[in-house]
This record gives C-alpha cells, sequence and structure tokens, in this order.
C-alpha cells in the first residue's frame, strides 16, 4: 500500500513539474537554462571584449610594440624564428574540439548515449590538449625568455643603429638594423644585457644608446587575457567531465530531453573557441 | 536542427569545421605573406592587414554562432536579444581607439618637449628623461 502510495505521488510530482509553466508558449521558444546560457555568454562577451579592447587602446598609445611574429616563434623540439606555427596548431586543437562537441550534441538529439559520451570525451581530451599547449607556450615565454607581468623584454627599435656588442645568441658586434626591428633582451643569471648601440642617422646620429625594455603593458595584457581565457577553458574541461560522466551513467536519458544539458554545455564551449578567435586576431594575426 | 535531419546536419557539421579550418590557415598565411615572410620583398600596408584579417574572423564567427552553437535555428527575437548589445561594442572600438591615439600624441608631445635639451646635459646626469620614459611606459 505505501509502495503505490509512493509512486502514485513521484507520478503527479512529476506530471506537476511539467505542468509548472503556465505561461503560454515558452518565450523564444527556448528553456529556461538555455536562454539563460546566451545571456550568460553574452555578458562574457562583453568582459572579454572590454580587455581585449584595452589592449588594443594600448597598443596605439605606445609608439613602439612587441611584434607578435617575433615574440611568438618558438616550437616544440627547440624550433626557432616560426612565426605563428604553434599558435595556428592551439587553434586547430580548439577547432577540432569543438567540432566533436557538435557531434556530441546531435547524439544527444537523438537519445544515443554512446554516441554522446564518445563525442564528449573528444572534445575533453581536445580542450586538454589546448590546455597543455598554453601551458607550454607560457613556460617558454616566462622561463626561458623571462617575460613577466612586470617586465617586457621584447620590444622594436625606433631609430636605425649599428649594434657595439654581441649576445650571443643571434646578434654580433657590428651587425646592423634598421627602425622597426624587434629585439628580445636575454637575461644571464640575475643580469639583464641591454645591447648598446650607435644611433644611424636621424637627430641623434651617432648617439650611444642600450635597448630599452618594451611596454611593460605588453606582459600583463598577454598573461591576463590569455588566462583568463584559459581559465575558461578549464573551467569548461571540468564541466564537461561532469556533464560526461552524467551522461555515461544515465541521468539524461530518464530526463528524455534530448540532452539539453549536453547542448548548454556545447554552447558554453563553442564561445570559448569563439573568444580564442578573437583572441588570435588580437594578439597574434594584427 | 529542426529543419535537418541527422545525416543532413552531420554531414553540415563536418563542411563548416573543414571551411574554418581552411579560414584559419588562410588568415596565418596572409599574416605571414602580407608581413614578408613567405615572398622577400612582399608586404601589405598594415591597415590592409588589420581590416582583411577583422574580416576574415567576423566570417569565422558567424559561421561558429550560426552553425555551431545553432543561431540560425533560433527565433528571430533570441537572436535579436543576444546580437543587437554587441552593437554597443562599435562605440567603445571607436572611443577607446580615438583615446588611444591621443595618449600617443601627449606622449610624443612629452618627449619632443625633451628633445630640445642638448645631450650634454643629460651626459651630466640630469637624467629625466630616463625617469620620464620610465613613467610613459
Amino acid at each position: 500500500m505505501a509502495d503505490t502510495t509512493v509512486h502514485s505521488v513521484d507520478h503527479d510530482h512529476h506530471h506537476e513539474s511539467e505542468a509548472h509553466w503556465n505561461g503560454g508558449s515558452r518565450p523564444f521558444k527556448a528553456s529556461y537554462g538555455k536562454l539563460m546560457m546566451w545571456y550568460f555568454l553574452l555578458s562574457d562577451a562583453f568582459t572579454f571584449a572590454g580587455f581585449l579592447i584595452a589592449y588594443g587602446t594600448l597598443r596605439v598609445s605606445m609608439n613602439t610594440w612587441p611584434v607578435p611574429d617575433f615574440v611568438f616563434s618558438t616550437f616544440p623540439g627547440g624550433f626557432h624564428h616560426k612565426p605563428l606555427y604553434f599558435v595556428t596548431v592551439m587553434t586547430f586543437i580548439l577547432l577540432f574540439s569543438s567540432y566533436t562537441m557538435v557531434r556530441a550534441v546531435q547524439e544527444g538529439h537523438r537519445e544515443n548515449k554512446n554516441g554522446v559520451v564518445f563525442w564528449m570525451i573528444l572534445t575533453i581530451v581536445g580542450g586538454a590538449g589546448f590546455l597543455g599547449c598554453q601551458a607550454w607556450e607560457w613556460s617558454m615565454l616566462m622561463g626561458k625568455e623571462h617575460m613577466s607581468i612586470t617586465t617586457n623584454p621584447f620590444s622594436a627599435h625606433i631609430e636605425a643603429g649599428t649594434y657595439l656588442e654581441g649576445d650571443g645568441h643571434d646578434i654580433k658586434a657590428g651587425d646592423t638594423f634598421e627602425a622597426g626591428e624587434s629585439y628580445l633582451i636575454h637575461k644571464h643569471g640575475d643580469e639583464w644585457h641591454n645591447l648598446k648601440y650607435t644611433v644611424n642617422g636621424g637627430p641623434n646620429d651617432g648617439m650611444v644608446k642600450q635597448q630599452e625594455f618594451g611596454p611593460k603593458a605588453f606582459g600583463a595584457l598577454f598573461f591576463f587575457i590569455t588566462g583568463f581565457h584559459g581559465f575558461h577553458v578549464l573551467s569548461g574541461v571540468i564541466f564537461l567531465i561532469i556533464i560526461c560522466v552524467n551522461a555515461a551513467s544515465g541521468l539524461y536519458v530518464k530526463r528524455k530531453n534530448g540532452y539539453e544539458m549536453v547542448e548548454k554545455i556545447g554552447l558554453y564551449w563553442h564561445f570559448v573557441d569563439l573568444v580564442w578567435v578573437f583572441v588570435f586576431l588580437v594578439f597574434y594575426l594584427i | 536542427m529542426a529543419h535537418l535531419t541527422y545525416e543532413q546536419s552531420k554531414s553540415k557539421a563536418f563542411t563548416i569545421i573543414i571551411i574554418l579550418g581552411i579560414m584559419t590557415i588562410a588568415e596565418v598565411l596572409f599574416a605571414l605573406l602580407g608581413k614578408g615572410y613567405l615572398i622577400e620583398g612582399i608586404e601589405f600596408p598594415a591597415i590592409v592587414m588589420a581590416l582583411v584579417m577583422i574580416a576574415m574572423s567576423l566570417a569565422k564567427a558567424y559561421l561558429i554562432v550560426y552553425e555551431f552553437m545553432h543561431m540560425k535555428y533560433e527565433v528571430p527575437g533570441l537572436v535579436k536579444s543576444v546580437l543587437l548589445p554587441t552593437l554597443l561594442l562599435v562605440w567603445a572600438i571607436v572611443a577607446f581607439f580615438y583615446e588611444g591615439n591621443g595618449w600617443n600624441k601627449s606622449r610624443t608631445k612629452l618627449i619632443n618637449k625633451y628633445k630640445g635639451i642638448d645631450d650634454t646635459q643629460i651626459d651630466k646626469g640630469i637624467g629625466f628623461i630616463d625617469n620620464d620614459t620610465y613613467y610613459l611606459n
């Protein structure tokens, strides 16, 4: 007797929750969760836009700025002078994980549990791979090139000149350079080696100067903006894992709503990819 | 989604990811070409580079939002309520770049002011140029 009562109460509850919505058709024919995800993403887009606009504003306010093709030119395996190669690989990893996410959502729509789990695992692998690449890029910039949020050893010359000393890497004493040419100040031990040079031409012709550090805003902006994006990827991966486990456990089978949870995390994941399109544009391409 | 069968949407997603991949490669090649890395002596003006890159990125953003995020299949009200507010950013970009240019002019003015001082004084160690450039950076 008691069992049947519980059962019927459960049933009633189920019907009630379906009948909770009394406002006629749903706003925008989308569920509450999906709609709110869209508005969250809109607000997040404004946050990222604010950061990227700050980057652009500071960049145009300086008469010298590090050239991205020079700064981001290392590749795993000891390769140098490979402008944009590594970051293109990162972009492809993220794009690929976006595709696997689409496939997971599609499998969810036809209630195919195994398909959802399979494609979500691939998405998680892609997200983790992207984070690994970012960790490598950061460790190169911080450990090898000694860029930090307060010191930026990357800059570009504002006048032509001739080096008076070499740096033991690419530059030898007597090498000449043009205005706009990039340089990296090396650090040996605890000491920075700002190379001395004589200016060729212009109002300061013949003057002896030394390499100056680049705009410090560059390091802070780079680590903060790519770090904020990386944090989004990290939280995305965590949520993907949770939802993947839930899907594998059969939780969403009972809900019979076409794996809507997978669709919502899918929206978030595509947004992370979308933001990367613009981070890639602003930091690396322009 | 609603208007496509499973097979159709599957092949569509594949087409879109291939297009996005090709566009990314095109962007990178164009960046390297325009900055003179691929062919010696060929360089495009910075403004041309920036405009082409922005146009291609916006096209990629369209594909991601409309196809991958299914914005194409949402009702017009939802589309408008999400996309129209982003138009505010147009003004933010215009205003802040105008401001950034203003800062650049002030900086240049300061630097030029100190250029009038002859080098002998700097050598004696009055040295306010160093301090100022520190703050300017």
